[in-house]
């Protein structure tokens, strides 16, 4: 089984984020939801593996009692 | 706050030049002496370019203004004779620590490997590194700066430029072959042209203050997000000389700059930061800032660096160590195509490098703004995502930007010979060459760039035969002996290796054995002769 590597992985992760940032530019808070939503979803199924999915879904969870504070 | 006050004063001096009937003609005058110009105009003296420097004020003021001089710029300056007092004065680190509100994040060191002349990073008010530029450039007797000379006209002609320049005296003419154009930010050589200087407007405004105590933090880079001392911004706090640390507040787009300023907003902010009153505000302002540059370096016969060819935001120390990168590139470049020993083709691999220098550094300090300064809702969910993330997946952590510290560019460039093996170790075609101990040929401890200089120079691994020919060559184990194998090691040198050196410490060619041929070959393109040419 294949296990969720949370290792760094892109050659150059601050490139990586900014086309994150740059695909939400000019978008409104419900569009950005949207295009996370597909975005998540494209990933997933790219993923393709439940197991890492499950262990995905359970570290983005762990992190977002810390999200949820900082937001506060 | 803003009134500067004067820390060195210089005299103004009537030359000669302005009793002439018709223009004096100089091989090269460099416009505005902060930092890029005053290395310039040195690196030019050095290689024995007489050298004018104009500049329209006649002091250094306070305000720090650049603070961070990385590894690459202090080689640059050891070179220019200036590294010495600056060392001597600045604050040396290299540990870096980035907090989100109590907590660490993480902690990072700039140079986790000894062997080096320079370390990482000193710390050091801008006013100090220009007062001994500026005492560096009195001693050279080919350079001939002129305060209170303000340029105020400029006219293009084929062979060169003609400046009209305002002293107290009134104005005088003069001519040039080239110009370099180290105005600044605001450079009137650039609106003399009328260039576009285009780019990225951030909205949101920082305070930044200088603030005199005696502290207990450490002599490292602590950044905050979301501190507890300044909800949901960021913060910066950073050891200067004489008990002066740097402060750098995020205020948000809507912060009324003027209002920031007073004192009664001002000094209840600070201590709260700090935790105690016991300090005195040295200096502050309240900016914003932009990235932006020209489309080209190189005009004809004037030639922008620094401030006046591109700018960054402050993260990542990229203003002034990028500036005195690009004064190192063209100061070679230009002495050779002054004494007609390179075409003045060589000047458009200036442009070349440096302009992939400037959107290098201008990529890094974009997206650490963007990271810094989240612009929407939906950018500060990312952002807090990582910061949440990154106590617990290591890719998250490595996304966490509070500013990619300056690091100098690998030219990919046709002055570079194309390696046509493998080679491991530091030393990479297009870079400045890692420095290493050795010893001299009397059996003296001398640094690797130490004993280059600003010299073209081939370094030889023998192998049996003969050293090969070139303008000045170093032969290790003779007149390099590499005691405890960094050199071997960072240069992956077995015997016969052989690398060509620019006279900017960048590599330009290798080979494990080389043939004459080659070597011809590579140095006449190194100066830009192109092959088959000439």
């Amino acid at each position: 089984m294949m296990a969720l590597v949370t290792e760094s992985r892109f050659p150059d992760p601050d490139r990586a984020y900014r086309a994150l940032i740059e695909a939400h530019r000019g978008l409104s808070d419900e569009e950005s939801a949207a295009l996370n939503t597909s975005l998540v979803l494209i990933l997933a199924n790219h993923i393709g593996d439940p197991a890492v999915l499950q262990q995905a879904l359970a570290l983005a969870k762990q992190s977002l009692v810390q999200t949820n504070s900082t937001s506060g | 706050m803003n009134t500067r006050k004067i820390l060195f004063q210089f005299g103004y001096r009537r030359s000669a030049d302005q009793d002439r009937p018709s223009p004096a003609r100089h091989p090269v005058i460099v416009v505005g002496a902060g930092p890029v110009g005053l290395c310039a105009a040195i690196d030019l003296a050095q290689r024995g370019v007489p050298v004018v420097l104009l500049d329209d004020a006649d002091r250094i003021g306070e305000g720090s203004r650049g603070i961070c001089y990385a590894k690459r710029t202090l080689e640059i300056l050891d070179r220019l004779g200036v590294a010495g007092s600056c060392l001597e004065k600045g604050v040396t680190w290299k540990l870096g620590k980035v907090f989100q509100r109590d907590d660490q994040l993480y902690a990072f060191d700039l140079l986790p490997e000894d062997g080096h002349k320079m370390p990482a990073f000193i710390n050091l008010q801008q006013y100090y590194l220009e007062h001994a530029l500026v005492e560096r450039a009195a001693e050279l007797p080919g350079l001939d700066l002129r305060w209170r000379n303000k340029v105020i006209g400029l006219k293009r002609r084929n062979d060169g430029v003609t400046l009209t320049i305002e002293t107290p005296d009134g104005s005088y003419d003069l001519d040039a072959d080239w110009v370099v154009a180290a105005d600044g930010a605001r450079s009137s050589l650039r609106g003399f042209l009328g260039l576009d200087f285009k780019g990225e407007v951030f909205e949101d405004r920082f305070l930044i203050a200088d603030v005199k105590m005696k502290g207990d933090f450490p002599p490292e880079r602590w950044f905050w997000f979301d501190p507890p001392f300044h909800s949901g911004r960021s913060a910066l706090l950073h050891k200067q000389p004489d008990d002066v640390w740097r402060i750098d507040l995020q205020l948000g787009p809507d912060a009324d700059a003027k209002a920031e300023q007073a004192p009664e907003r001002v000094i209840p902010r600070l201590r709260q930061m700090l935790g105690h009153d016991a300090f005195t505000l040295e200096w502050m302002s309240v900016y914003t800032f932009q990235c932006r540059r020209l489309e080209r370096f190189v005009h004809g016969r004037v030639i922008f660096a620094g401030d006046a060819a591109h700018q960054v935001s402050p993260f990542g120390a990229r203003g002034a160590n990028s500036g005195i990168q690009d004064a190192e590139n063209l100061a070679w470049k230009l002495a050779l195509v002054v004494k007609g020993e390179a075409p003045a083709a060589l000047l458009d691999t200036y442009d070349l490098e440096r302009s992939a220098a400037a959107d290098e550094n201008i990529g890094h300090s974009t997206r650490s703004t963007d990271f810094i300064a989240p612009r929407s809702t939906q950018e500060l969910r990312f952002r807090n995502a990582i910061l949440a993330l990154a106590r617990h997946a290591p890719f998250a952590k490595r996304m966490v930007n509070s500013g990619r510290l300056s690091m100098p560019s690998t030219y990919e460039t046709p002055l570079s010979t194309p390696d046509c093996v493998s080679w491991s170790g530091s030393a990479s075609l297009g870079a400045p060459l890692p420095d290493a101990p050795m010893r001299n040929g009397k059996g003296q401890p001398i640094w690797l760039l130490e004993a280059l200089g600003g010299e073209e120079t081939l370094i030889h691994v023998p192998n049996g035969g003969p050293p090969p020919a070139g303008h000045r060559v170093l032969v290790i184990g003779k007149d390099l002996v590499d005691e405890d194998g960094f050199f071997t090691q960072r240069f992956d040198a077995t015997p016969g290796s052989t690398y060509l050196v620019r006279p900017d410490q960048h590599l330009a060619a290798r080979w494990r054995h080389a043939e004459t041929a080659q070597i011809e070959q590579a140095t006449r393109r190194m100066r830009g002769f192109e092959e088959g040419n000439a």
